[in-house]
């Protein structure tokens, strides 16, 4: 992880880049928006494919930031390099240009559990302070901690096969949890359940991550839960994907969860802003419009 | 919208319903219906394994009377109750010395096979480029067949148990590697990026999740390893030797004693069968 933080200030286009940890405090004090301090600063990303058939370039200029405590989503048509993107970001995929800046340790979640069926619950919620050579004592408390919290501790010595789709999910981010990441990046990570359960899982997963305080950068292909989870949404076009708009998503309520959003009049409102801006795009915005 | 979201509501509620049941499925309450179920899986069981053994009796009866009242020339075809004297009379015929050259060679055979086989299997894994240039030669070993190269291995090695030990490695190593390779390049490359969403390096992908995804794989090469380790040294055993089952097959048959190479077929197979088995069980204690 990059030891030293940038602070982009909305307020003054001049940039201050290489402000140092410790000048945070002193930011705080400068910065009356919500969100004082940017954990992630992507800064004109470039992605180009090299393959035998020549070059594809995937990312244009990519630039946004996310400040702590929200929640972004990206959205976009299908194949314009969303997931790549994400990948970048978290050190897994090489870069052909540009910057991220990340203050903290990133934890990531994948389309699919990606639980270990031949672990207990307990010894897969482990895996990532194992890998990372931190499974001290106090960290495995913490994971216990997280089981039971968030009710999975009855379960911790069963086997992945005999939970529910959603409590698998579950289970998979407490997995990310555990390692105590300041900001979590969600690759369509509730795609692969069906429509039920995703709702439910969007819910819970929304309410720990509020509850534990976790910034969040979420991939998705769905209009309505990038709206029902989202404080600002960044849609890219086609290859080459570039920033079109950032949209800022107020509902104008105190603890809001995706369900209460999903009921509020204006969800239909950024529904549409949005579902127009992708129609544009093409094919993604067909799909979404057959969901609907 | 409101409708779907009641639809939608409703929809969970069965949800949670089917995840309820599928939770008590555990102690599951046993109806009229269950139990003739039940009863019908047992009584196939049951009749499926009565007529295994009864063909097994029948053929053996049938052998037996024929060979007795000379229909059937006992000489060629010797006799169940020739076989079981010579089954008897183990020690005289040195039969469980031959038992035991035989074994220690398959087994020796097979656990070398299987740890070469492996651990080729995990550097091919490791190195895509040495993999992508083993390939052609791999293919070209694979469909040899490996008994062609019986005289050089008794050339190069020398006359007695190790040429037989290198024969049944010959034959079981390729194939193992080929199929631990296959299983290792195709474990979830989900589960893999997973893994290095937490950073993982190398060493660490292979040990935490491509090995112990690969363990139902490997238990199932050892299955196929066992039969294959079992062929080189009965044809090594064929071509050199002065000791094992093989041997005794070979002299059994060139001095027209058909007991003996009946009573070592059947050993033979008992053998496999218990190997087999051996295997069978450790997968289940290591495989959930």
């Amino acid at each position: 992880m990059e030891a030293n933080t940038q602070l982009q200030k909305k307020s003054s286009t001049k940039n201050k880049d290489a402000e140092k940890n410790k000048n945070i405090s002193k930011a705080l004090e400068n910065n009356k928006s919500n969100f004082p301090d940017v954990v992630l600063d992507v800064k004109n990303i470039c992605k180009t494919y090299q393959s035998k058939n020549g070059e594809i370039e995937a990312l244009k200029n990519i630039k946004f930031n996310v400040k702590k405590g929200e929640y972004i989503s990206i959205i976009g048509p299908s194949g314009c390099g969303k997931s790549t993107l994400l990948s970048i970001i978290a050190g897994l995929e090489d870069k052909t240009s540009g910057e991220v800046i990340v203050n903290g340790k990133i934890g990531y979640m994948l389309q699919k559990d990606n639980l270990l069926e031949w672990r207990t619950i307990y010894k897969n919620v482990l895996l990532g302070l194992e890998i990372q050579k931190a499974n001290t004592d106090e960290n495995k408390k913490y994971a216990l901690e997280l089981l039971k919290k968030y009710g999975l501790y009855e379960f911790k010595d069963k086997y992945p096969m005999q939970l529910s789709g959603g409590m698998r999910q579950r289970v998979a981010l407490i997995r990310t949890l555990a390692i105590r990441p300041k900001i979590l990046l969600l690759d369509e990570a509730f795609s692969a359940l069906d429509a039920q359960t995703r709702l439910m899982v969007t819910e819970d997963i929304y309410k720990i991550l509020k509850e534990e305080n976790i910034t969040a950068l979420m991939v998705t292909h769905d209009i309505s839960e990038a709206i029902s989870m989202s404080d600002r949404i960044v849609v890219l076009s086609q290859r080459p994907s570039t920033v079109k708009n950032i949209y800022t998503i107020d509902f104008e309520i105190q603890n809001r969860s995706p369900l209460i959003c999903r009921e509020n009049p204006k969800f239909s409102e950024y529904f549409n802003i949005i579902w127009k801006e992708l129609e544009k795009y093409g094919k993604a915005a067909e799909k979404q419009k057959n969901q609907k | 919208m409101e409708k779907q979201q009641k639809n939608k509501k409703i929809k969970s509620n069965k949800l949670e319903h089917k995840l309820i049941n599928e939770t008590t499925q555990e102690t599951p309450s046993i109806s009229e219906n269950r139990k003739k179920y039940l009863k019908k899986v047992k009584i196939r069981k049951i009749s499926i394994f009565v007529t295994q053994i009864s063909i097994l009796i029948i053929f053996i009866v049938a052998w037996e009377l024929l060979a007795r009242y000379g229909i059937l020339d006992s000489f060629i075809t010797s006799q169940p109750s020739r076989i079981l004297n010579t089954f008897l009379n183990l020690s005289n015929n040195d039969l469980l010395n031959h038992l035991r050259i035989t074994l220690i060679e398959t087994l020796t055979g097979f656990s070398l096979g299987t740890i070469l086989g492996v651990v080729i299997a995990i550097i091919l894994w490791w190195s895509p480029f040495i993999s992508k240039v083993s390939e052609p030669f791999l293919v070209v070993l694979n469909s040899l067949p490996k008994i062609a190269l019986g005289p050089v291995i008794i050339i190069w090695v020398g006359a007695g148990m190790p040429a037989i030990i290198v024969m049944a490695l010959a034959i079981s190593l390729i194939v193992t590697i080929l199929d631990i390779l296959n299983g290792l390049i195709n474990t979830d490359k989900e589960k893999i990026k997973m893994a290095e969403t937490f950073n993982a390096n190398k060493l660490q992908i292979l040990t935490k999740i491509v090995i112990p995804a690969n363990i139902s794989t490997l238990f199932n090469t050892l299955k196929v390893n066992i039969g294959l380790s079992l062929v080189g040294v009965i044809s090594g055993e064929f071509l050199v030797s002065k000791g094992g089952l093989g041997y005794l097959i070979v002299y059994g048959g060139q001095v027209f004693k058909l007991d003996l190479v009946m009573t070592s077929v059947i050993i033979l197979g008992i053998v496999a069968a218990l190997m087999y088995e051996v295997i069978e069980i450790l997968r289940k204690i290591f495989v959930k």
